[in-house]
């Protein structure tokens, strides 16, 4: 009974908080200078989910295999590859790094 | 006539953004497939049963919290998780204020298209000077959810194991498709260059001392560098994606 609560409980104050811009704000506008912020939060919030994604809590699941993984999807990426495609190299570079390692 | 023309075209330019969405969209979906699939495979492992996982990612689609919840409620009790749950996806909140000004209708119809907002889709529908393109980011919603909840089934029935997921290197698919977004968001502008550095020291200085969902938060702070200079990014996304 507690875990259905707590679960309904996360994904109702998930709903909220995807909300709570438009219940506050309403129709009203924001400022040019709010604005501006807005238009950088998509690349500073990208680039938060990356470290926090190879770090993990107090950087204790730092990888270098997983970076060098990442590294080389950035790569293949740049070299103009489809997403899936480039995302694939990296699995396979850090899947080939950890398979001649142990 | 002219009116039925233009809402016509309205409608096939909001259909073509959807399209467009869903078709930027499948990647990052590809994604949350991957990172369902081990989130089912640890609620399976934790003794969560069959339903309730799944009933979760279907409402609230969130690795963050489910993973969080997931994590803090053997040891810390259901308070903990709870708040802990909700702290890592406050940025929603910040997010939502973001998106508001491109959202239309009143407060309610605009807070029920705002939740289709997902991290990938908030920068997918991100049309650049701080304008989104409301279709576009629910398109790219649909295949992340899907990915998500058939993700979790998978993970549920098969509950592979995390040394498996380990070895072929699964752990690199979210934070690649993340660099993916960010390399499109970074063409945009010097500004946006900045901004992701910053973000990113923020949040690696922050790991150190707080959980990932709280760095993640101060991450978003790096933005306000567009309180202090004025210049809107110059570009906009459909620039790159035609």
């Amino acid at each position: 009974m507690t875990l259905w609560l707590s679960v309904f409980a996360v994904t109702a104050a998930n709903w909220v908080m995807k909300a709570s811009g438009p219940l506050a704000l309403g129709e009203r506008r924001l400022p040019p200078r709010a604005v501006n912020v807005i238009s950088l939060m998509a690349s500073a919030l990208l680039a938060g989910l990356i470290i926090t994604n190879l770090g993990g809590a107090g950087w204790s699941d730092l990888d270098w295999q997983q970076v060098l993984g990442v590294g080389t999807a950035g790569l293949a990426r740049a070299l103009k590859a489809p997403m899936l495609l480039a995302v694939g190299c990296g699995m396979a570079a850090t899947a080939l790094l950890r398979h001649l390692l142990t | 006539m002219r009116v039925s023309n233009l809402a016509s075209s309205s409608t096939r330019t909001t259909g073509g953004a959807f399209t467009d969405g869903v078709r930027l969209g499948t990647g990052p979906g590809a994604a949350t497939f991957v990172l369902g699939l081990a989130y089912g495979a640890a609620a399976s492992a934790a003794g969560w049963g069959g339903a309730l996982p799944l009933v979760f990612s279907m409402l609230a689609c969130s690795g963050s919290a489910q993973f969080t919840l997931l994590a803090v409620l053997p040891a810390g009790g259901a308070v903990a998780a709870v708040a802990a749950a909700v702290l890592i996806n406050a940025r929603y909140a910040v997010m939502s204020v973001a998106l508001n000004d491109s959202l239309r209708g009143g407060r309610l119809r605009r807070a029920l298209q705002a939740q289709a907002l997902l991290d990938a889709s908030f920068a997918v529908g991100h049309r650049g000077e701080g304008r989104f393109d409301v279709a576009r980011l629910a398109g790219a919603s649909i295949p992340q959810w899907a990915g998500w909840v058939s993700g979790t089934a998978v993970g549920l029935a098969a509950a592979p194991s995390a040394q498996l997921m380990h070895a072929f290197g699964a752990d690199v698919v979210f934070p690649a498709f993340f660099l993916m977004l960010a390399l499109d968001e970074l063409r945009k502008s010097r500004q946006a260059i900045a901004a992701a550095i910053l973000g990113a020291s923020i949040a690696a200085a922050l790991l150190f001392v707080t959980s990932p969902g709280n760095a993640l938060l101060g991450a978003t702070a790096a933005a306000l560098i567009g309180a202090v200079h004025g210049r809107r990014p110059q570009r906009s996304v459909h620039e790159g994606h035609p």
